[in-house]
């Protein structure tokens, strides 16, 4: 596909998007959420097309992407992790569990692989208590998390959990 | 078709009643995220099928509903009109309740729960110990109705509140009765929601804004999400009725991303309501016009701030800004607006039905209601909890959680979220109230109850704390972004070895000039966790400072993990998930840990069941 192709079919999506909130500049979070979800990241040519039809200036789009912990500017990996550090998860260990993910997927809460294939977040609560700690894999909330279940479910994706393997 | 009159309200709620056997079987299945983390939608469609197959749609309905409370025995299962509680209900067990519950009126031991302390098995759900002391004044309805269905809603007496106080009722009669009820926010601040909303009526200015905070940020905090989720139209309710009194045309309902459900709910339960005439132009033919939008907002925690919410709904960074003019004069789009967090709408309708008199006779005298509390952390019974204002918090803690799990002792109670407070043992005799825990060093907050153990270690928690509003912190204000920094990085010292007398007091210092120098409330109450930690639990700092020991044997850098030789029954099941291959052992024979190679990684520990691994 040629690049002007692929502009204008995020162009297309986009406009979608827009209109599902009336071209109401008050729902440029939602607005953005959308785009993420649709496209995995906030892609540069995404915001610029919410920039000219929403007539908001392209600096207050970034203000705003940039804030919220919700928003990726660059590609998120293929499988995304995200840990709840909730207080109840983390009085039930999640620390632990953070440190052992930091370790296996040699990457820091927000960072995303070289290669896309993860990308691991922290996120502050999911509102599952109950079940904490939780880790969120592909979408899917796993509960009742221990640091050996994590290095089955990390294993399972295709990495090497020990530490003489990495 | 369109619900036009008060009178055609009422015949729609008779007919849905009329169409209705209350004697007839119901299996309700709690669809909340924890039950529904449990498997519930599977269930639901098992129970469907099976009745389908079986062709007993006119013995039986499926219904279901809001989240029940209880989510640490999910999928919950209560089967009406006996209500037979049953929990951790798999798959499997849909044909038995169906036959033999359902049909035959037997009851499922393996199904029912066990009151740890008595051992006795319980039938009824009203006679579950983590139900009985509650009092399941808003939360109470999540269990009967399908959040998805208005009819569900209407069976139970749905938007009759609304219809008393647009049939007939003053506006002004209405901030009356919600005053005299001395209804608090129960978002955290206690503020008398009767006194914001006379405020923004009175303030000039068009259009006036009425909002439901929905942001509920607080860590170890899910009761909003919970209302939101099983019971939308109680907060839609509350909020015509708020919209009504203010003289507002034009709602919003501001609600995390992270909480999909209940985002699909609350536009679900809008949709509905508009579509029957009841939400939008000239409601119930009384001339009122209102309509609710919902937005969402982008995972930062300081949203749930007035100031903050409102510039993120106008399509900004969430950054506070200084409260010279109250926002019922000029709040979003610098209009009048009136934000109240999501329980304290769902208390309104009860209030109108029921009157201002009635709920005064619950709570204490100046906390009326009930309020939720999600109860959660090192504790048996996990879930939610609605309790009358006044009870002590070792009722809550211990007669209806259950109390710590086996093996470990009490050690605090975290309220208020991050910008509460860590209580000890001596004060759970305490009635809660908003007052009351404010004199203690913390606060109601919007509800978190987070139960830690001796395995918790106070210092690391007031460390997570602040590492939290850290990167919570907009960054607009020095205080706030420089300080609760500098407190972070002492906090890390003391925790991985470094700590120097003299670093309390420090951070003692440190905390007063975030609190007189912040902008907003996240800055000025973000050294909570640690000013009350330094009170209650002294001794803990002083031993990582001075002894360069964790008691609770959490931080890292000083503990190291030994297998007890007594205990160790050479399993070898740690020896195998270890990542690091540093445990060894003959079969049967005690194992050790090399020490040189451990990561502290923790698997081990978690992972016996003899309590072989310890923590020095």
């Amino acid at each position: 596909m040629s690049g002007v192709n692929s502009v204008k079919k995020v162009e297309v999506k986009v406009k979608d998007i827009i209109q599902k909130y009336g071209s109401d500049k008050g729902f440029l979070v939602s607005i953005l959420q959308d785009v993420q979800k649709e496209f995995n990241y906030l892609p540069k040519d995404a915001l610029n097309t919410v920039s000219s039809y929403l007539d908001v200036a392209i600096s207050r789009i970034f203000e705003v992407a940039t804030f919220y912990k919700a928003f990726s500017l660059t590609p998120r990996g293929r499988h995304q992790l995200s840990l709840c550090m909730g207080t109840a998860c983390y009085v039930r260990g999640a620390s632990l569990i953070e440190s052992n993910i930091e370790r296996v997927l040699g990457l820091k809460p927000g960072e995303t692989s070289p290669d896309l294939e993860f990308s691991f977040d922290t996120v502050n609560c999911l509102g599952s208590c109950a079940s904490g700690p939780i880790l969120v894999v592909d979408e899917e909330n796993q509960g009742q998390m221990t640091v050996a279940k994590t290095n089955k479910i990390l294993k399972k994706l295709g990495k090497k959990v020990k530490t003489d393997e990495s | 078709m369109k619900v036009k009159s008060f009178k055609e309200l009422k015949s729609l709620r008779e007919e849905i009643n009329n169409s209705r056997d209350p004697e007839k079987h119901c299996i309700t299945i709690c669809g909340g995220t924890g039950c529904l983390a449990y498997g519930a939608k599977g269930l639901v469609e098992q129970f469907k099928t099976e009745i389908e197959k079986e062709n007993l749609g006119k013995k039986i309905d499926i219904r279901s509903t809001g989240c029940h409370g209880f989510c640490e025995q999910g999928p919950v299962v209560v089967i009406y009109p006996e209500k037979v509680f049953y929990r951790r209900v798999g798959l499997d067990d849909a044909t038995e309740i169906i036959h033999r519950t359902v049909l035959n009126g037997e009851i499922l031991d393996h199904l029912l729960y066990t009151d740890p302390s008595s051992g006795e098995k319980i039938i009824h759900e009203d006679d579950v110990p983590f139900y009985k002391k509650q009092m399941r004044l808003v939360f109470g309805m999540n269990g009967q109705i399908d959040p998805t269905s208005l009819e569900d809603y209407l069976a139970i007496g749905g938007y009759s509140a609304l219809a008393k106080v647009l049939n007939g009722m003053e506006p002004e009669a209405v901030i009356e009765e919600v005053k005299k009820a001395n209804l608090r926010g129960r978002g955290g601040g206690g503020f008398s929601a009767g006194w914001k909303w006379e405020s923004t009526r009175k303030a000039k200015g068009d259009p006036k804004y009425v909002i439901c905070n929905a942001d509920e940020g607080d860590p170890g905090a899910y009761m909003d999400r919970s209302l939101l989720e099983g019971n939308p139209h109680l907060i839609l309710e509350g909020m015509m009725i708020g919209a009504y009194a203010i003289g507002s045309s034009e709602g919003y309902i501001y609600v995390r991303n992270e909480y999909p459900l209940a985002v699909e709910n609350v536009t679900t339960a809008i949709e509905k309501v508009r579509e029957r005439g009841m939400l939008g132009e000239d409601i119930l033919g009384s001339g009122f016009s209102f309509d609710i939008k919902v937005n969402r907002g982008g995972g930062a925690f300081v949203c749930g701030e007035s100031s903050a919410l409102f510039a993120s709904l106008e399509g900004r960074a969430g950054e506070p800004r200084a409260k010279y003019i109250h926002a019922t004069d000029r709040g979003l789009q610098n209009k009048p607006t009136n934000l109240n967090n999501v329980e304290t709408w769902a208390n309104v309708p009860f209030i109108i039905n029921k009157g201002a008199e009635w709920y005064q006779n619950i709570g204490t005298e100046n906390s009326k209601g009930t309020k939720i509390f999600s109860l959660v952390g090192k504790i048996n019974n996990t879930g939610l909890v609605e309790i009358p204002m006044g009870m002590t918090l070792r009722e809550i803690i211990e007669d209806i959680g259950g109390g710590t799990p086996a093996g470990s002792t009490f050690k605090a109670v975290q309220t208020g979220g991050p910008s509460g407070g860590c209580i000890p043992e001596q004060y759970l005799d305490m009635p809660i109230d908003f007052d009351a825990l404010t004199k203690i060093g913390s606060m109601m907050g919007s509800g978190g109850m987070i139960v830690m153990d001796d395995r918790t270690c106070m210092v690391d928690v007031a460390r997570y704390f602040l590492k939290f509003l850290e990167g919570e912190s907009c960054g607009k204000c020095v205080p706030c972004r420089e300080g609760v920094r500098r407190m972070r990085e002492i906090l890390d010292d003391i925790c991985e070895g470094r700590g120097r007398e003299g670093d309390v007091e420090l951070l003692e210092s440190l905390s007063h000039a975030i609190i007189d120098g912040s902008l907003c409330a996240l800055g000025a109450t973000a050294p909570n966790p640690v000013l009350s930690t330094i009170k209650y639990f002294r001794e803990e700092y002083n031993a990582h400072i001075q002894e360069k020991k964790c008691p609770a044997g959490v931080c890292k850098e000083l503990i190291r993990y030994k297998i007890n030789e007594e205990n160790c029954t050479g399993c070898g099941v740690c020896a195998k998930l270890c990542p690091a291959e540093c445990i060894s052992g003959e079969k049967k024979q005690p194992h050790v840990i090399d020490q040189d190679k451990c990561i502290k990684c923790g698997s081990c520990r978690e992972s016996c069941k003899f309590d072989a691994v310890i923590v020095e």
